[in-house]
């Protein structure tokens, strides 16, 4: 038995250690918003922050994972929502589907730097790829939040 | 065109999952073909829905899958426009895969171009029953109401929302009068339109097809022969029966059909990972078969040398011999272009659950229909035990309209009694995809003194899609000739060869599809004869596109050289063609027709240490009517990215039948680091709305190649560009 918590919540599961993060969160917890797009930490469709440090969620076995504070896209944070919104109002996502992954990634960076330039952006995200090419306005948006922040402080 | 009723009082309404009591229209949209539209005149069999409840919700029933397109916001936007609705309270809804609900496949960029006109009709005669129902209630002429924003207005300015017109507007019958909206007065066609489902992809809400879950489950992943159509001799299960949460491990056959699952030992766990490692453990003998001998660096000196000769001609005008006999110059060059993985960031899966002869399927499918008549087919039952369920698509291009996957589920979930869910690896997914097809590809052409092209040549051999659907297929069939054959040059003599290319591997149609090739081959050859002219590349393919015309391509649409040269000067006004670059750097441009779109695109280039980098895209696009101008300006941003990751790292080859790539580290993506700026620009058009998905891709790869060139003066013709060692 392993205890995780989740967005705040603590959840007992009986899983292997040697079990991704990814799969406990998927298809034994049954949050579905973090996902799979490669199993192999390539592409970043699957990350979560781990105590505020993004990590690729298939490569990690559950066991690392015990005691931390795991923040997945159904959760909130404060950089998180802001990021979500300037999504929305970008019209980011196209299929949709790296969209949490390049969330959590986005978030990771803001919680750090709070102005980051287009070279930070690009290597906090590099390790995301987007199919669907969504990546300038990934920046973009990145970009409107800190301007949205910067004018309300 | 076809009829529009109100059927807010049939009893049918349950069962396409909309709830009674509200003011329901519906139609049928089969506008495929003329036949088709009087059969159904007949038998009034509607597939598209609109509801205005009491509480003023407006229901649309979306018949197109989601992935990536932006076809729910759309297509439902044109509804909402024509009716006067308020976009705030407009539900989409996804319907199931149901021939009720016309042509449902998400393929070949036609979604707006098909249903264009028929929504618009049934949201203005929607406005015009709402305006009756409020003259009704008030006893004034209709011609004294006005809608507006989800309200009906009288011109003493009393006013009521749609919503407490319902009741009267259920008992109106349609009206045989409506007046469509001037195009000046559109609220959201043409507009930036927020999506409707961005809101549930930002916080992880959207359900994709690997996100359905049933009670009890089963988690199946499989492994598969490594050469295309091989079998299972013998295997060993024992070690993999030993991870933990795996519960059992069949063998399945193949189903020899286009879209048959491939068959081999299916691994059946409590979850995903178990599922993924049992199949690891697997030791399985392989009866290859006979695409064992495929090898990707032979074979592309076989289909080369096919090109390098005579082959079977499609099309032949005017005299080429003699062009080429009284050449001042004559010019020819090779193209080869290796296969492409669509590789959508979801891999395929699908979710089945059958119960005696009913079947329920949970699919990310851009072909509910084909869908369901292949699992119709295999459990051999009839149409209404069948529902597929279309889930959002974490991608498709192309990939998601072959449902082989779900027929893997199917044969699963029946076979072993329980709901199970398929899921491939990207390792799967990339090895056993239907690729997009490898090309060689040979164009000669002829020069007069003063730089005009006299003569064209074009011979291309690759494996054709129709091979697919009929194995030994070994020619280009007529959709994949015709993109060379309707090329709009001005030229006199000119000819077209096919030769010979048998598939093997599975073939099918990925983003852009035979596009690709053609308008690699067609704009890098063109770039070449420029400067073999002495012209400067823009004036050069003005020319050869000539004087203004339209051609007759057999098509619904006819092809205009104006709007093709208009896209082309607006990028050269757009990126300022011709003005001085830093050192290193250079623009060089691509136009092609394609889905009936206009596309031209220059590419900002640098060249440093032999590293290429690109920093501007221009695009422009004439696609017609523009219904949503932020979902096209969004397919072009992505398009680029796309005909980039093809340009610089797209690139599947076989080693002994057996595909040699993987996974992202060795078939590569763009990624955040590598891109440029798009900058796009739609023409403003009232024509009838073409392609929007798939027509950015294909000029990208050679604007790429041409820049490289007028940067370095050297000159690549084979893709991808990594393998020369340029990124
Ligand atoms: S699924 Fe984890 S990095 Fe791709
Ligand atoms: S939005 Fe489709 S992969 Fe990123």
């Amino acid at each position: 038995m392993v205890t995780l918590r989740i967005n705040g919540e603590k959840h007992t599961i009986d899983v292997a250690p040697d079990m991704p993060l990814l799969w406990a969160i998927r298809d034994i917890i049954g949050l579905t918003g973090t996902k799979y797009g490669c199993g192999k930490g390539l592409c970043g469709s699957c990350k979560v922050l781990l105590d505020n440090s993004p990590v690729q969620s298939c490569v990690i076995p559950v066991s690392a994972a015990i005691g931390k504070n795991i923040l997945t896209i159904e959760g909130t944070s404060e950089n998180l929502q802001l990021l979500q919104e300037s999504w929305v109002t970008l019209n980011v996502p196209q299929c949709g589907f790296c969209q949490p992954g390049q969330l959590i990634a986005a978030t990771a960076l803001l919680d750090k730097n709070e102005n980051p330039t287009d070279k930070d952006i690009e290597e906090a995200m590099i390790g995301n790829i987007c199919r669907c090419g969504t990546y300038q306005r990934i920046k973009k948006a990145i970009h409107k939040t800190v301007e949205l922040k910067n004018q309300h402080s | 065109m076809s009829t529009i009723k109100n059927i807010s009082r049939r009893t049918f309404v349950k069962s396409i999952g909309l709830a009674s009591g509200g003011l329901i229209l519906a139609c049928n949209t089969s506008v495929f073909s003329e036949k088709e539209i009087t059969k159904n005149l007949v038998d009034f069999n509607p597939n598209l829905f609109v509801q205005l409840n009491s509480d003023g919700s407006l229901i649309l029933i979306a018949s197109r899958s989601e992935m990536g397109n932006g076809v729910r916001t759309s297509l439902t936007s044109i509804i909402a426009d024509e009716m006067e609705a308020d976009w705030n309270k407009v539900i989409v809804k996804q319907a199931t895969g149901d021939a009720k609900y016309g042509d449902q496949n998400t393929d070949g960029s036609r979604s707006v171009r098909y249903l264009y006109e028929t929504m618009r009709k049934m949201g203005a005669m929607a406005k015009a029953m709402l305006i009756s129902a409020a003259a009704k209630k008030w006893q004034v002429p209709g011609s004294e109401c006005t809608a507006k924003n989800h309200f009906v207005t009288h011109s003493s300015g009393e006013k009521i929302g749609f919503g407490d017109l319902v009741e009267i507007a259920k008992t109106l019958e349609t009206p045989k009068e409506y007046v469509l909206k001037s195009p000046k007065d559109f609220k959201y066609i043409g507009k930036k339109l927020r999506s409707i489902d961005a809101e549930d992809y930002v916080k992880g809400k959207a359900i994709f097809g690997l996100d359905k879950r049933l009670p009890n489950m089963k988690f199946v992943a499989i492994a598969r022969c490594p050469v295309t159509f091989g079998t299972v001799k013998s295997f060993d299960k024992s070690e993999a029966l030993k991870v933990a949460g795996v519960e059992a491990i069949i063998e399945i056959p193949r189903v020899e059909k286009p879209f048959g699952a491939l068959g081999g030992v299916a691994v059946i766990a409590s979850n995903t990972w178990a599922a993924f490692k049992g199949k690891e453990a697997l030791k399985i003998e392989w009866d290859f078969g006979d695409n064992k001998s495929y090898n990707s660096k032979t074979y592309m000196a076989e289909i080369t040398a096919n090109v390098h000769k005579q082959g079977k001609v499609a099309k032949d005008v005017g005299n080429i011999n003699k062009a080429f006999k009284n050449a001042h110059k004559i010019i020819e060059s090779t193209y080869q272009l290796p296969h492409l993985s669509h590789a959508p960031m979801e891999v395929p899966n699908a979710v089945a659950w059958v119960q005696g002869d009913s079947c329920e399927v949970w699919a990310p499918t851009q072909a509910p229909q084909t869908t369901r008549k292949e699992v119709i087919d295999y459990l051999k039952t009839s149409e209404e035990k069948v529902t597929i369920n279309v889930t959002f698509l974490g991608g498709g291009f192309g990939r998601k309209s072959k449902p082989d996957y779900v027929v893997e589920a199917v044969m699963l979930s029946k076979e072993l009694n329980a709901p199970v869910q398929v899921v491939w690896t990207r390792e799967d997914d990339i090895k056993h995809d239907y690729y997009h097809t490898v090309s060689a590809q040979y164009l000669k052409a002829s020069l007069d003194k003063n730089g005009n092209v006299t003569g064209w040549l074009h011979r291309f051999a690759l494996p054709s899609i129709v091979s697919t659907f009929s194995p030994g297929v070994d020619y280009a069939a007529g959709f994949e000739i015709a993109s060379a054959s309707n090329i709009p040059f001005d030229i006199k003599n000119m000819k077209i060869e096919v030769g010979k290319a048998l598939a093997m591997v599975r073939i099918g149609w990925l983003r852009s599809v035979i596009n690709i090739p053609h308008g690699f081959s067609e704009n890098v050859f063109a770039d070449e004869l420029a400067y073999a002219a002495n012209k400067d590349p823009l004036e050069f393919r003005l020319n050869l596109i000539g004087k203004d015309r339209i051609e007759d391509t057999q098509n619904e649409i006819k092809y205009n050289t104006a709007r093709l040269k208009n896209v082309l000067k607006i990028v050269v006004k757009n990126a300022e063609w011709g003005k001085q670059l830093p050192e290193n750097h250079a623009y060089g441009l691509a136009v092609h027709y394609s889905f009936y779109s206009y596309v031209a695109s220059i590419v900002e280039v640098s060249v440093i240490n032999k590293k290429v980098k690109v920093h501007n895209v221009f695009t422009a696009i004439d696609c017609g009517t523009v219904v949503n101008k932020d979902t096209v300006k969004a397919q072009m941003e992505g398009s680029a990215i796309f005909g980039m990751s093809l340009a610089f790292y797209g690139k599947i080859t076989a080693k002994d039948g057996a595909i040699e790539q993987s996974n992202y580290d060795n078939y590569k993506m763009i990624r955040m680091h590598e891109i440029p700026k798009v900058h796009v620009e739609i023409v403003e058009s009232s024509e009838k709305p073409t392609g929007v998905g798939e027509p950015g891709v294909p000029v990208i790869a050679p604007a790429i190649v041409n820049a490289i060139f007028k940067a370095t003066g050297k000159r690549y013709h084979n893709l991808p560009l990594s393998d020369y060692g340029l990124v």
